[in-house]
């Protein structure tokens, strides 16, 4: 016996070791739960780290916009109006009323990290007898690319703007049949016209993002689109991405701007996410509820296996108390232990799945994220499912009448 | 005379009390039990030795009456102080000797010792190891208690009976289940200890010619008192 440890965990780990095959089962069984549970949460985190990854390294996750121009009613007196119909305007290109001011304002936001105004607007690329309608980002690369991670995306050339430059999405150089180093002829619809070299080919990982986009350095991009000194957009990104609507609300409220966050503007996605989220959170429930009834139900044949020696253990002096802790201690045991063994087969399991299942290119699925936090979590919350699996049977057991148990 | 270690005072017990059920296995028991007896009890199947002795040993509370040990009434005492009290005065020899099978014979000896102090502490493993010297059984203090014979099982019981000093041992039928010499052999071990340690005990028994190598037999009929006299 090991002098520094108590009687109820002595008691605890003997009766454990005793009925050995019952604690080899349900540890097992403990194990495949725990291995599921870190398993499924490992690769959908990974799944998710991607998806998020891939969404939102391509756009900001939060755009300031200007506000849409609406026609106001003309009014002849109170409650008369006097055109019959509204119609809605047109809306122009406009600059974001004191965008500098704002921008500041953005950046002075702890929940915002990178601050990034933009010029955007429509445009036509020409070269030779092709024409494409593009869509022209102007931006400062210093701090757009820290929203918009294009050096990532580079498959030809390099991420360099300058005022002559322009970055092309992958369909549109192959409609135009150009590649890194030709020159590119940009027509704006307010006339305005430069020439410019391409730098870098980008694949944003869309045909239709690939066919339009093309960016370029701020200045150019406001004089091709009339818009000196001004910008279109601003771009953020947030400390907590999934707080970016309340944030974009938050900012829409107090500054003349239309906010619009990631999770507005990819709904869809979005739901998709939670919907992981809330298939996860259930899968964990079930397996633990399952582990916990599993744990609950090997002790309660213990303690039916075990009452003559709690009725001995009782009239030697044992308090319900310390009758109590010996089987608490024994779920705890068994949850600890099959988390162990369930963190080290989820572990291995992922491993394997991630090499062996590859996305079409050849890519990987997920990336294997084995975060340590999961497998203290897992740990913690296994060990606690045994001490709460075990509470009933332990009460009844610390209840039993020692004359009853030793008579049987 | 020597002094009164334990007195029961018009003990009563019944079960299903209140009930139209209700049956009454003890009446107004009165007895009283000295420092160092070898008593013997006696009597028929159903005639109340062992709910009298749960009730000595403090398993079991009488429905009325009062229990004395050492001259303090048991019957204001909670659930806690009841089995502080039992560990500390009162020792247990059980018929099928109740060892636990996950421990070793010498860590079963441990056991009260090691419930009451928490810890095994090389006091609580040296007193074991003395008993099971007292009791013979020395060679095979480190099996684990399945691993022995019916005798051997039950000189363990004895030896985990006196780790604590108690003034009493309460032992149920300790020869019942097993053979002539096992249960020679136990019986004068029980007998030694008595002599040696001035421990009182009381030993329910149905074999007449053990009863009669007593003190003193105390013979119960029907929940009552029949004889108490020398054997």
């Amino acid at each position: 016996m090991n002098r520094w440890m108590p009687f109820e965990w002595i008691a605890a780990i003997r009766f454990l070791k005793e009925g050995r095959m019952q604690t080899m089962f349900i540890t097992t069984g403990i194990a495949i739960g725990v291995a599921v549970i870190v398993f499924m949460s490992a690769m959908l985190a990974g799944l998710q780290a991607n998806f998020i990854k891939r969404v939102l390294t391509s756009q900001p996750q939060i755009q300031l916009l200007a506000p849409d121009e609406v026609a106001r009613p003309l009014r002849r007196g109170a409650k008369e109006v006097e055109a019959p119909t509204i119609q809605r305007p047109t809306q122009r290109t406009l600059s974001i009323d004191q965008w500098p001011k704002i921008r500041d304002q953005m950046q002075a936001m702890p929940e915002v990290t990178v601050v990034s105004p933009t010029v955007s607007g429509s445009a036509l690329a020409v070269r030779g007898d092709a024409s494409r309608a593009i869509t022209i980002i102007g931006m400062d690369p210093a701090v757009y690319f820290k929203i918009v991670r294009l050096p990532d995306y580079i498959v030809a050339g390099e991420p360099r703007v300058t005022s002559d430059d322009i970055i092309v999405g992958t369909e549109l150089a192959k409609d135009l049949g150009a590649t890194v180093g030709d020159k590119l002829n940009v027509e704006a619809a307010s006339g305005a016209s430069r020439v410019l070299t391409i730098t870098g080919i980008v694949d944003l990982g869309n045909k239709g993002a690939n066919q339009r986009s093309t960016y370029v350095a701020l200045r150019t991009a406001q004089s091709l689109l009339n818009l000196i000194g001004g910008v279109t957009t601003i771009d953020l990104t947030v400390q907590d991405i999934y707080a970016a609507e309340t944030l974009a609300q938050q900012i829409q409220a107090s500054i003349p701007v239309e906010a619009d966050s990631w999770i507005k503007t990819n709904a869809q996605f979005f739901t998709a996410v939670q919907a992981q989220k809330t298939t996860n959170t259930l899968i964990r429930l079930f397996v633990g509820l399952s582990v916990a009834f599993g744990i609950a139900a090997v002790l309660v044949v213990s303690v039916i296996q075990r009452s003559k020696d709690i009725g001995i253990l009782r009239a030697m002096g044992t308090s319900r108390g310390q009758i109590l802790r010996i089987f608490l201690i024994q779920g705890g045991l068994l949850g600890l232990l099959g988390s162990l063994f369930g963190s080290a087969m989820g572990a291995a399991a992922l491993v394997f799945w991630h090499n062996y299942a590859r996305q079409v290119d050849g890519s990987e699925l997920f990336p294997l994220i084995l975060d340590r936090t999961l497998f203290i979590a897992s740990a913690v919350l296994a060990t606690t499912t045994g001490v709460a699996a075990a509470m009933a049977p332990a009460l009844r057991a610390a209840n039993l009448d020692p004359v009853v148990a030793i008579r049987g | 005379m020597a002094e009164e270690i334990l007195t029961l005072d018009k003990v009563c017990k019944a079960y299903n009390v209140g009930t139209p059920v209700e049956t009454e296995v003890l009446h107004d028991i009165d007895l009283a039990l000295r420092r160092s007896e070898f008593l013997a009890l006696m009597g028929p199947s159903g005639s109340g030795k062992s709910t009298l002795l749960n009730i000595i040993g403090l398993l079991d509370r009488p429905t009325s009456g009062h229990l004395y040990i050492n001259g303090h009434d048991t019957s204001a005492l909670g659930e806690a102080e009841l089995t502080r009290l039992r560990s500390h005065s009162i020792g247990f020899v059980f018929q099928y000797h109740y060892l636990i099978s996950a421990f070793t014979a010498l860590e079963n000896v441990m056991m009260p010792m090691l419930v009451d102090q928490g810890f095994p502490t090389p006091n609580v493993e040296g007193r074991a190891a003395k008993l099971m010297e007292q009791v013979g059984l020395t060679s095979v203090a480190n099996n684990l208690a399945l691993n022995m014979s019916g005798g051997q099982q039950q000189r363990v019981a004895v030896a985990r009976s006196l780790a604590m000093h108690p003034d009493l041992v309460l032992a149920d039928e300790p020869t019942g289940n097993l053979d002539t010499k096992s249960a020679d052999g136990v019986f004068e071990l029980m007998r030694q200890v008595n002599q040696q340690n001035g421990t009182t005990f009381l030993i329910v028994t149905h074999n007449m010619a053990l009863a009669r190598r007593c003190d003193r037999i105390i013979e119960l009929v029907d929940g009552r008192i029949h004889a108490a006299g020398k054997a």
